[in-house]
């Protein structure tokens, strides 16, 4: 019976901490975050090197041959810096969606490339959640058309994974003709999202072929919600221990504000709502690939969990700084932000809690 | 993470199973509260379990125990196929959850084989003196004090929320001896027989309507000094080895689990207008809210149990349990009372209750589990203090 991180996943921490701290910290990710793409390939390269990108690419392919609970500990150390790299779709999406339904040659095509950093996915599957604004993509005989909403990891990306409804996936190259990409300016600088509008593009391949990528669309959500609840539970960590650094370091009234029960009780609270939660997202890691069938539920209770934690440990830990916390030479709205994007991506945690009661046979339409 | 046990395990599991077929009917009825069932069949079963080593497993055997070494995940076996099973693993009590560890670690070869036999086997009951009405998080203030008197103490004062104290052999206290010490250094860890002349016990009812705790008078109780645990004026440090096992034993992760399945049970037979509890939207949400609690809470014991096979501290999230568990058990049964709207609040025994009344009832009751054995506020103190590092407040003048 083991149920925590073994040495190797250790070492994967330790070793993506330290790397992160010299190479991405606050500083470093602002003015990455400022750029047009917000992508520095020196740091994605570099990550690549550690194992990050890849981690989940199959050995033969070049990469890490890792599982999920791997996947959220990079997650989870990413969030922690808040780092502008292209991990949930090019390190998470992707790979998922190309070994759950790529052919062999697709696999080849991109899985080493991705593996290495020298390719990048973006990924649009925001419609098969939800459709907002009434987007939503379609085939028209060889083209698509319409709008993808929220296209993730677009800053850099060399080509997108593109959901025309919930069985398909076609991968559109960034250049194709009769594709234009919009940015969307959200409160996260630190990752770049977009709305593609496809007018008659003519997509370069399908995952799986034309209508067979259902499957591997709901693995990819599951691993997509994982990798986000890592990604928060990363900003919550962060985000208390700079809460917990000032309260030992700022005085009021004479006295260090960490000896005031009001402060010091705000920071047990943080502490007590992260720790249970932390295991919770490593189930349900360990779920996606010991136990598939468990995993659409804990994927939903984690992302949904994950969610509300850490935006009450954000908010929290911004009053423990007090004004200082709400201005912009503080970091600790870089987590706020991350937080706050993370949080309604691939569904909200109302949304993911009301398909986890539907999911267990609750919430069925009363006659 | 590899959640299988190992074969050596799984072999227990299978004994244990086998065995719970074949002794089902010995065991005693189930008991809702203390003293439900027969005492008599609740002690044959006691020492049937003692015998196979399904209770008191480590208590070594020249106390009357099985002798067996400690192993996390034995006893961890063991919890799971009694709840499987839906019978009882042994006689709980402050007598044997509390006591009896205190007194391996600390009591003289005497006390240990005085005491700890009949405790396991059920026969002698405890109570724990330990709160008093002006010493409740600030424990250490405590005023009930023995004074010498040749070869005996001689003990004023008042214990309060002393629960089985109307039914207890014994009483293991903490008793100030030594007036001119400082408060922690003054106290001394006694035990004293409830038969005594001079105590009085009186039942304290509480919000829930039961009588599940007492108060405890002492008027020139006499005790041999040889009552006393360990050293004179240790009784501080001795009291909080007590402390640390009631701290592990409460806000369990798997009862708040068995607690969700009856509600998810509750929620699933309720209806309004028809449509069941479950299948309405805002109770539906807060349902799944919790789910993610609970199951976070169990695999979070899980980690814990992790961290103790290896031998690891886990910092700031080993002392996280008694705080989530006893507010989460609060909550269900308010949200099983909300599903069930006025009939939620109907009490035991009366038309139309439901589970006997168990919501209601568990909602008051694990309202006291938050404030009983260290406040939420001391449980938030504990964490930010020790496991965060952050400054202790400043004392007060006392």
């Amino acid at each position: 019976m083991e149920f925590g991180l073994s040495e190797e996943q250790r070492l994967l921490e330790e070793t993506l901490g330290r790397y992160l701290a010299e190479h991405c910290a606050p500083p470093r990710v602002r003015e990455i975050s400022k750029r047009e793409d917000a992508h520095e390939p020196a740091l994605w390269r570099g990550l690549a090197e550690l194992g990050a990108a890849g981690v989940l690419v199959p050995a033969e392919h070049g990469g890490g041959g890792l599982g999920m609970l791997d996947a959220a500990i990079v997650a989870q150390r990413l969030g922690h810096a808040a780092a502008p790299v292209p991990f949930l779709g090019s390190g998470v999406l992707a790979p998922v969606a190309l070994a759950s339904a790529g052919t062999p040659a697709q696999q080849r095509e991109w899985l080493p490339r991705l593996a290495s950093g020298s390719a990048i996915l973006g990924v649009a599957i925001t419609e098969v959640v939800a459709a907002r604004d009434g987007a939503g993509v379609r085939l028209d005989g060889d083209r698509l058309r319409g709008t993808a909403l929220f296209a993730l990891d677009v800053g850099a990306a060399d080509a997108f994974l593109v959901a025309a409804g919930p069985e398909s996936l076609f991968v559109v190259p960034r250049g194709a003709p009769g594709l234009a990409i919009r940015t969307l300016t959200t409160v996260d600088e630190t990752r770049r999202v977009a709305e593609l509008v496809l007018d008659g593009v003519r997509p370069a391949d399908a995952i799986g072929g034309p209508g067979g990528a259902g499957p591997a669309l709901a693995r990819m959500l599951d691993a997509g919600r994982i990798a986000l609840a890592a990604d928060l539970l990363g900003a919550a960590d962060r985000a208390l221990a700079l809460a917990v650094d000032y309260a030992k370091q700022r005085k009021q009234f004479g006295r260090l504000i960490g000896s005031f029960q009001a402060v010091k009780h705000l920071c047990a609270e943080m502490t007590a709502e992260i720790e249970p939660a932390r295991a919770l997202l490593w189930y349900a890691a360990h779920a996606f690939d010991a136990a598939p069938e468990e995993s659409p539920l804990h994927a939903l209770l984690a992302k949904s969990h994950l969610s509300e934690v850490a935006t009450r440990v954000v908010r929290t830990a911004t009053e423990v700084h007090g004004g200082i916390g709400f201005t912009d030479e503080c970091d600790l709205h870089l987590w706020f932000k991350r937080t706050a994007l993370d949080r309604q991506l691939l569904g909200g945690p109302e949304r993911l809690r009301a398909q986890a009661a539907r999911l267990q046979g609750w919430l069925e339409t009363p006659r | 993470v590899d959640l299988a046990y190992g074969e050596r395990y799984e072999a227990l599991r299978r004994e244990v199973r086998e065995f719970l077929e074949k002794h089902r009917d010995r065991a005693p009825g189930a008991q809702r509260g203390f003293g439900g069932g027969r005492r008599s069949d609740a002690l044959d079963w006691q020492k049937l379990l003692v015998e196979r080593g399904y209770a008191s497993r480590t208590i070594p055997r020249e106390y009357g125990g099985f002798g067996a070494e400690p192993d996390v995940l034995e006893t961890i076996v063991l919890d799971e196929e009694f709840a499987r099973a839906g019978l009882p693993r042994g006689m709980g009590g402050q007598g044997i959850s509390m006591l009896v560890p205190t007194l391996l670690e600390h009591g003289s070869e005497e006390q240990k084989r005085r005491y700890i036999p009949p405790t396991i086997r059920g026969e002698m009951i405890w109570c724990q003196g330990y709160s008093e009405p002006g010493s409740g998080s600030d424990l250490a203030s405590l005023q009930t004090h023995a004074v010498e008197d040749g070869p005996d103490f001689v003990i004023n004062g008042q214990k309060i929320w002393t629960s089985t104290a109307q039914f207890a052999q014994m009483m293991f206290a903490l008793v100030r001896t030594e007036p001119g010490a400082p408060k922690h250094a003054g106290i001394s860890y006694l035990l004293v027989p409830m038969d005594t002349p001079g105590i009085e016990v009186r039942p304290l009812r509480t919000m829930t309507g039961s009588e599940e705790f007492n108060q405890v008078f002492f008027t020139d109780v006499r005790v041999p000094k040889s009552s006393v645990v360990g050293k004179r004026g240790e009784g501080w440090k001795i009291g909080n080895t007590t402390l640390r096992h009631e701290r592990n034993s409460l806000g369990s992760a798997e009862q708040s689990h068995s607690i969700f399945r009856g509600l998810v049970r509750r929620m699933g037979e309720e209806t309004a207008d028809g449509a069941r509890a479950l299948d309405d939207p805002a109770l539906a949400d807060r349902l799944v809210r919790l789910q993610a609690r609970v199951l976070a809470m169990k695999y979070h014991s899980l980690r814990m149990l992790t961290c103790q096979l290896r031998r690891e501290s886990p910092g700031a999230a080993g002392l996280v349990t008694k705080l989530v568990g006893c507010e989460l058990n609060h909550e269900m049964a308010g949200l099983a009372i909300d599903a069930m709207g006025e009939l939620g609040v109907l009490y035991a025994r009366s038309p139309r209750e439901r589970d006997q009344g168990t919501w209601p009832f568990q909602h008051m009751f694990s309202l006291g589990l938050i404030i009983g054995g260290g406040t939420a506020q001391i449980q938030k103190n504990i964490i930010s203090e020790r496991g965060l590092g952050l400054p202790r407040e400043p004392r007060g003048a006392e």
